[in-house]
């Protein structure tokens, strides 16, 4: 196989994942989970 | 066996104070550099006629010092007390901790002598010869080993977005630093590059545009992510964004470094590609900056009478700002103009010393007083003077460049009717003079600014005593 055609299978795939990333990181369902993790740093001191 | 009990149950500050420290007196020393060889710009007569104090010289010791010795020193310090805090651990390893920091003193001050004695790999942000080098990558992976085994030990499950730029920028810093330095050794203290031509031009650029991205970026948005939250007193505006910010600098920043080499033996379709990621950089950079802004949000009076807050919250204005101007600079055409004028230097110093400057300088004064079990630095007022002193510093700065480049770049290009060039290249340098001036004024107040941080520093040192802080056993336990 061309290497040309893995290093655009490669990109495509790297955006794919980025949109999933970006679907999973705004869904409500994560939301709860995320207000805790936005109070990590004041959870002493 | 006590001892072991009480050291598991308190974090390693030691280090971090160390850090801290050295990262004021470093720069103070980075500083005075840079207003060495910018004087020395208005004043050629200030090179003293001596090899060793020669601008070539002294210009990269200038630039390591304030990015590897400055900026390095602060991220240490900050990212071993936030890995930390979000952790709930002790530092992984003592030992490893006390190596980094002992070990990256010695990398600065080997740079302290071989640079002004000439000695150089001749690139840029590189230059340390290859024995250094590979000094830099013991202590880099040792950094590694126990900024992610800390990482490993974590008494909560979540990993905090904050430590992921830490430990983006630790591991991307790792691979740039071994491809950048690969070397053939030709004695102690000499060697030759391992590449040729123009991949040896691309290899250079893309380190150096991920020097800024990684070193100068990704570690100090690890700050501002936890830093900003802390001073505000208000949790990050939005942790979805922060976590889509970080995988979109993540997948485009490492494919920026061709607008370097714009109008370069560079393939033309490398620096289109270039151009592009840069282009679209600008996204990922102004959500990160917003992110921070917003997380003043109903807070804005704090601005007010914080000067702390302010450092924060101005740097990342600056960090806007640049972030703008730099995809605008990598429009080819954009860069036809700015390419080899000093809007480039006026650019690199608006992300910097506004952006990175800032927010580290608004980071060790959150960190300095509680490292040593005070409530606020020594003198409030002296931050308030020393905010006032920096921000003029760099505007003074990065307008007289900007007025210098843009000069520079369009006498270069003027042409009469007959196609012969206008100016004279000597003729653009002798219309720089002024601008010159005020940017030297500027870099002399900034750096005024930092040695009276560092009177506050030792003050609140002095005043204070290191405190071994415990990690609350309620989690600790859990």
């Amino acid at each position: 196989m061309d290497i040309n055609v893995l290093r655009i299978f490669f990109t495509v795939l790297s955006f794919v994942l980025f949109v999933a990333i970006m679907v999973w990181a705004w869904r409500n369902r994560n939301s709860a989970q995320f207000k805790d993790a936005q109070h990590l740093p004041f959870d002493q001191d | 066996m006590q001892n072991a009990t009480v050291k598991a149950a308190t974090y390693n500050d030691t280090v971090v104070r160390q850090f801290a420290i050295m990262a004021v007196v470093w720069g103070v020393v980075g500083t005075l550099m840079g207003v060495i060889v910018a004087s020395q710009l208005v004043w050629p007569e200030l090179n003293l006629g001596l090899p060793f104090t020669s601008f070539g010289r002294l210009r990269p010791l200038h630039t390591n010092a304030v990015i590897f010795a400055f900026g390095g020193c602060a991220l240490f310090a900050t990212s071993y007390y936030v890995v930390q805090r979000t952790c709930q651990t002790r530092l992984f390893s003592d030992k490893l901790s006390s190596f980094t920091f002992w070990g990256w003193q010695a990398v600065i001050v080997a740079a302290a002598i071989s640079l002004p004695m000439g000695y150089t790999q001749g690139k840029e942000y590189g230059e340390l010869e290859w024995p250094i080098d590979i000094l830099i990558a013991l202590v880099w992976i040792s950094y590694a080993v126990n900024f992610f085994g800390t990482i490993g030990i974590r008494k909560v499950k979540h990993i905090y977005v904050a430590n992921w730029f830490y430990g983006a920028f630790i591991l991307a810093v790792a691979l740039l630093h071994i491809v950048e330095s690969a070397a053939i050794p030709a004695g102690y203290m000499k060697s030759y590059s391992a590449y040729a031509g123009v991949q040896d031009a691309m290899v250079q650029w893309w380190y150096g545009h991920n020097a800024v991205g990684f070193f100068l970026t990704a570690g100090f948005l690890g700050m501002m992510y936890y830093f900003v939250p802390k001073q505000a007193e208000r949790p990050v505006y939005s942790y979805s964004l922060s976590i889509v910010h970080f995988w979109a600098l993540i997948f485009t920043y490492m494919w920026a470094g061709p607008h370097h080499l714009h109008y370069t033996a560079l393939p033309d379709w490398t620096q289109s590609l270039g151009m592009v990621l840069s282009l679209i950089l600008f996204a990922p950079s102004w959500g990160g900056m917003i992110n921070g802004i917003m997380t003043l949000s109903g807070a804005w009076h704090k601005l007010r009478t914080d000067p702390i807050l302010r450092f924060l919250i101005v740097s990342l204005s600056f960090y806007g700002m640049s972030t703008f101007e730099g995809p605008m600079m990598a429009i080819k055409t954009v860069n036809a103009l700015s390419h080899y004028t000093d809007w480039t230097v006026g650019h690199v110093h608006s992300g910097a010393l506004g952006w990175v400057g800032f927010v580290s300088i608004g980071s060790l004064y959150f960190l300095i007083p509680r490292l040593f079990g005070q409530k606020q630095m020594y003198s409030v007022k002296a931050i308030e003077v020393h905010f006032w002193m920096a921000t003029v510093g760099v505007v003074l700065y990065i307008a007289a460049l900007w007025i210098s480049g843009v000069m520079e770049g369009l006498m270069w290009r003027a042409i009469n009717p007959d196609g012969t060039l206008a100016y004279t290249f000597v003729e653009s340098v002798k219309a720089k003079f002024p601008y010159y001036f005020t940017r030297a004024l500027g870099g002399f107040l900034y750096m005024s600014g930092l040695a009276l941080m560092l009177w506050n520093t030792i003050k609140t040192a002095t005043n204070g005593k290191a405190v071994a802080v415990e990690v609350p056993s309620a989690v600790a336990h859990a």
